[in-house]
């Protein structure tokens, strides 16, 4: 190394590119690693706090929150709205907003430290990334129709009752693998 | 009494306490992300038995968070009864279980996990989580027209072990014992549908089973702590308020918590059905001593943050057995009505003709002195006296406890 090359020493520009897309990817836990986390997770939530985990309440009391400030005279008539955002209570004002924030900004900072944020659509082969698009925006709407008539989806009810053995909560665990044992030799199409 | 869960918002105040919130939420997240639960393919692939993982992630951690909760419950760290068990509401909790169902293997996600996706930046997760609002919404506007269905088959506070009539440690066994073998059928459906090779998964796998399974067994052997033990664990304390008469109220502090709108004042009269239907004070439930066990479920899962309860008898005797029942099961805000009806109607049935001492009253405890004409319940004036009308002089008792554990909401 007896020739100096001469670095030209122009202002190095913060690469926020390769600081959240090109970490490199790392592959998953193993499942049972990844379940005894989340187990320990969830009992910690209830040692601490007493309550469990959830997200369908947290993203109802956003859908809430929208609502009064659009129509806050609907929002008072209404009598199941008006638990949550009746007058001048705010319906954010609760510890499952919390969680469920923390839950955006947990998912956001693990995927990027294991180098998986990427602007994609997972899809089966044989449908379209639009048909995909439709589909998630179709389920995902009855999926959240059906977690509140559960009062709870699969965090809530599933996972947090499941744990302190609620009766109610195992039967609705059966009831949501059932349904969608039920419905998956019809849609083998879309994810085969 | 068991020191967890936290009296969070007393401790840290507001903002501490959603802050706490807020890493339990992150670690949720992380974790779901790690264990490849943004990736709707992956999702649902356990539908067609190629990759179970759905279900491996979901039952570990169901029995991994439960051995740990009944077994920092047997050791006396954490009090079960302050935490949330969602209330059964059989028929809308098995139809909307099954409405997700179907919305899980239509869309791919499930509320949880299409949050991850969608801060992973899959636009399917961010489709599925705004389809979720959606659906919320839609729910918020049309539960109104049922909303019989939605509020029927409540059975409150119910668990498995009330289904079964078992202990809690055998239930925590029984349900290790089902999630081993729903590991083991899943990984043979792995490997049959899936062309998965089981040699070359770990063997730890085995030994964490192993360890799962020892661990329920040893929250079985230790079993969670009796009603006696409950007691013994908070009798020097509480016998000392009992002893210095802190949680006795006069009659007074009662009948001017009734009037007071800021309380919810819950009466319980845990006298024999005769005596309450001699004679009670109106609004007073009648629980006789020996059911009083059979509603702290209710009481627990129905309770406030103003509720104050009020047991009564006779005397304080049968009262205050009650009282104790109901403090070691960590019901908040208990008190006991001081002296009992007798000592109400020395007050209140004065003036009241038809009410009258007995000549010759019985001996021993908590017996009723006074005599009416006929079994008219609450159809006294003593039964109902008009707080304006009277003026006690007393030393006010109610303190309204730290709230600790869940706000009743579980998952919003």
């Amino acid at each position: 190394m007896s020739t100096v090359t001469q670095i030209k020493s122009k202002p190095r520009r913060f690469n926020w590119r390769a600081f959240f897309f090109e970490r490199p990817t790392k592959p998953y836990v193993h499942p049972y690693l990844g379940g005894t986390l989340l187990g320990i997770v969830l009992f910690l939530a209830f040692f601490i706090t007493g309550n469990g985990l959830g997200s369908s309440g947290g993203v109802n009391r956003i859908v809430v929150f929208i609502e009064d400030l659009v129509a806050p005279e609907h929002v008072d008539r209404t009598a199941y709205l008006l638990k949550m955002a009746g007058g001048g209570v705010n319906p954010l004002d609760d510890w499952i907003v919390f969680v469920t924030v923390g839950a955006v900004i947990g998912g956001f900072l693990s995927g990027w430290w294991h180098g998986r944020l990427k602007i994609e659509t997972n899809k089966g082969p044989r449908i379209t990334v639009r048909q995909r698009w439709a589909l998630a925006f179709v389920g995902g709407a009855i999926m959240g129709y059906g977690a509140r008539l559960a009062r709870g989806c699969t965090s809530g009810q599933a996972l947090s009752g499941g744990a302190t053995l609620s009766a109610g909560s195992w039967a609705l665990m059966f009831a949501i693998f059932g349904g969608a044992y039920a419905l998956a030799y019809f849609l083998r199409k879309v994810w085969n | 009494m068991a020191p967890f869960p936290l009296p969070l918002e007393g401790l840290l105040g507001k903002f501490g306490m959603y802050a706490i919130y807020l890493l339990i939420g992150l670690a949720f997240g992380a974790v779901l992300e790690m264990s490849g639960f943004a990736i709707s393919t992956r999702l649902a692939a356990q539908f067609y038995f190629k990759d179970l993982t759905v279900l491996k992630v979901m039952f570990t951690a169901i029995v991994v968070g439960m051995v740990l909760i009944f077994g920092a419950s047997a050791l006396g760290w954490l009090d079960y009864n302050l935490i949330w068990v969602n209330p059964t509401y059989l028929w809308p909790g098995i139809l909307g279980g099954f409405i997700m169902g179907i919305g899980f293997i239509i869309g791919g996600f499930c509320p949880g996990t299409s949050l991850v996706s969608m801060a992973t930046l899959k636009i399917d997760g961010l489709f599925f989580a705004l389809g979720s609002a959606f659906g919320i919404f839609l729910f918020g506007e049309t539960v109104g027209l049922y909303e019989d269905f939605f509020n029927s088959s409540y059975y409150g506070r119910l668990t498995l072990m009330d289904v079964f009539n078992l202990p809690a440690g055998v239930v925590v066994v029984l349900v290790v014992l089902m999630a081993l073998f729903m590991f083991w059928g899943g990984e043979q459906l792995e490997r049959i549908f899936g062309k998965r090779d089981l040699s070359r998964e770990p063997r730890l796998r085995v030994a964490g089973a192993a360890a799962l399974f020892l661990a329920a067994l040893a929250v079985m052997l230790i079993g969670e702590p009796t009603p006696a033990e409950k007691w013994a664990r908070i009798a020097p304390e509480k016998e000392a308020q009992l002893v210095n008469r802190e949680v006795q109220i006069h009659p007074g502090e009662l009948l001017d918590s009734l009037a007071n709108d800021q309380l919810r004042v819950v009466m319980l009269d845990v006298r024999p059905q005769a005596d309450y239907n001699l004679f009670h004070l109106r609004g007073a439930r009648n629980v006789p001593l020996e059911q009083v066990r059979s509603i702290i479920p209710s009481l627990l899962l129905e309770r406030t943050d103003n509720q104050v309860i009020v047991v009564m008898s006779n005397d304080e005797a049968a009262a205050t057995e009650a009282w104790k029942i109901l403090v070691a099961e960590s019901v908040p805000n208990v008190y006991i009505l001081e002296g009992g009806i007798n000592h109400w109607l020395e007050l209140f049935a004065a003036e009241d003709p038809a009410i009258l001492p007995t000549p010759t009253p019985a001996l021993g405890l908590d017996y009723i002195r006074y005599q009416f004409p006929a079994a008219l319940g609450d159809r006294y004036s003593a039964s109902d006296p008009f707080a304006h009308h009277y003026e006690f002089e007393y030393t006010p008792k109610i303190k309204l406890q730290l709230k600790r554990g869940p706000s009743g909401g579980g998952c919003g």
